[in-house]
């Protein structure tokens, strides 16, 4: 089926009389956090669909004008808080521009490395909770997200080694980053991409060979080209529906333009699309992780590096508004400084508010069961969703 | 079409309009251009994907509404921004534009009380229902209590 001819609706010819209206959510397990949507039924189809967010909000926009430069980094990573490492670089990226803060190119280097694990670990996440949703199809359903969950580890003791945190680093800092590699690291972090690269064959394996997955995956939440550009999703899900646009490679940031990387579009605009791309972006974060380690520069890892901890910044006057490919798309951050310690606004676009908007246009014409794999192979992160 | 290409079909178009910058071009229009100005954005310079919509409190300058809007396959960026003057909170809605505005919009007069004429479901987002007051206005203040209490 192709995207374009799918209608935003579909209207049924129902000959029962009684429609049913179902809650799902908040604390629905298959919504990967706090997430309501209440769908009215006709039978087992879904006719109409009502999304409720909200749950998460911690008003970080208001936040982020209490905090100085310096401090909010860390808190950045509690908006998309499975891809802590990319949230900051949002943040930080923003007020570089506007200060005209040089970064010192090992940093930039090092800024790649931990973004490209970091969506490594984040696809790895999305993979074994989406397949664990399916349920039962899987081969008991559990299997893979246990297999994933064992891979993701590998990467979080990485970022331990490196940050001292497994899940909220405060690594990135505005004008570079906190640590330096310990030694060893280079070598430990080698070995784990040969390990990770030999795992994803084996779930592509496990996975396309099960008529069951590709029952559910297939044809299942097409989101059409015009839909997808016109909600502003991005990342995997706006790939996965023909459109050709990865910041990394549209709007090379950082040190982006110096490693070679291929970048997967699908047209097909459904779940196994999806799928699809970021299989194929799990290898390719993999390759870029090699092409920085075998290139990685002398030099120090920040322009302003702290006598004790995080030096303070000021930032001028001014405004910017930074983007960066996050594991889930766009995640921009809209700066506006006014000279003081502190900035006076701050706008978080996240990647994942746009993408779940998308939802009450594709999900009618679905039955109860697709409603989970759309969720799921959308990748909501309600961090990121509510802030 | 380059950026320069675009800034000069701008302001060949919107006399009143102050531009600005290339990546992305700022635009500053008042808010009668608003609407007007997304058509022609999304009709004629394909600018087809909404990024995202928000607003600035300016104190005694009143509101603003910023919108960025860009075309994916020319790779151009356009953030665009309207000044609604002091103690006025209406702004015509791009709902009918672009289905992404949608929720924006909603976030939007959730945190500032911005009332989006031709919305077509204009309620909170974010906060409950029942929430008094709008966050991200410059007199609400982080350190007062708020109502409501629960």
């Amino acid at each position: 089926m192709s995207p374009a001819a799918t209608p935003a609706r579909v209207e049924l010819d129902y000959a029962g009389s009684e429609r049913l209206t179902m809650n799902m959510g908040p604390q629905h397990p298959s919504a990967h956090g706090v997430f309501r949507a209440v769908l009215t039924l006709e039978g087992e189809t879904v006719i109409d669909v009502e999304a409720v967010i909200g749950y998460l909000h911690r008003c970080h926009e208001k936040l982020a004008e209490t905090l100085t430069y310096a401090q909010y980094p860390s808190i950045a990573s509690k908006t998309d808080y499975v891809a802590a490492m990319t949230s900051e670089f949002a943040y930080v990226r923003a007020a570089e521009t506007i200060g005209k803060i040089e970064v010192p190119k090992r940093a930039e280097y090092l800024r790649v490395l931990v973004s490209e694990l970091q969506r490594v670990a984040s696809h790895l996440l999305w993979l074994g909770t989406w397949c664990m949703d399916m349920g039962g199809a899987l081969g008991g359903g559990a299997t893979i997200f246990l297999y994933t969950i064992r891979e993701r580890e590998l990467i979080l003791d990485l970022f331990e080694s490196l940050v001292g945190a497994r899940l909220l680093y405060g690594f990135f800092q505005v004008g570079g980053v906190r640590y330096d590699l310990p030694d060893g690291w280079a070598t430990a972090c080698r070995e784990t991409v040969d390990v990770l690269e030999g795992r994803i064959s084996e779930y592509e394996r496990m996975l396309e060979d099960n008529p069951f997955f590709m029952a559910r995956a297939e044809g299942v939440g097409v989101i059409s080209r015009e839909l997808a550009e016109e909600v502003g999703i991005s990342g995997p899900l706006l790939r996965g529906s023909g459109v050709a646009y990865d910041l990394r490679r549209a709007d090379p940031y950082s040190a982006y333009a110096d490693f070679d990387f291929r970048v997967p579009v699908e047209s097909s605009g459904d779940c196994l699309a999806r799928y699809r791309v970021r299989m194929v972006e799990f290898r390719e974060s993999l390759k870029i992780v090699r092409q920085v380690l075998d290139t990685l520069p002398e030099g120090p890892v920040s322009s302003r590096p702290g006598l004790k901890s995080v030096a303070q910044t000021r930032i001028p006057q001014g405004e910017a508004y930074a983007r960066i490919e996050g594991p889930r798309g766009e995640v921009g951050c809209y700066l506006i400084a006014d000279g003081k310690a502190k900035p006076y606004r701050m706008k978080w676009r996240g990647a994942s508010f746009s993408n779940l908007a998308v939802l009450p246009h594709i999900i009618p014409g679905h039955k109860v069961s697709d409603v989970v794999a759309i969720m799921g192979s959308v990748d909501p992160v309600f961090g990121e969703v509510d802030r | 079409m380059t950026p320069e290409q675009a800034s000069t079909r701008i302001s060949e178009r919107f006399g009143t309009a102050q531009i600005d910058g290339e990546s992305p071009i700022v635009v500053t229009l008042p808010p009668d251009a608003w609407f007007p100005f997304a058509q022609f954005a999304k009709d004629e310079l394909g600018c087809r994907y909404f990024s995202f919509l928000t607003a600035v409190d300016w104190k005694d300058l009143g509101l603003e509404v910023v919108v960025k809007i860009d075309n994916v396959d020319n790779n151009l960026s356009l953030l665009v921004k309207t000044r609604l003057g002091p103690d006025v909170s209406s702004c015509p809605s791009l709902t009918p534009l672009y289905r992404g505005a949608n929720w924006m919009e909603r976030e939007a007069y959730d945190m500032f009380g911005i009332t989006f004429e031709g919305h077509p479901d204009l309620r909170r987002i974010l906060l409950t229902d029942d929430w008094e007051g709008h966050p991200l206005l410059k007199s609400y203040a982080v350190d007062t209590p708020h109502p409501p209490y629960r």
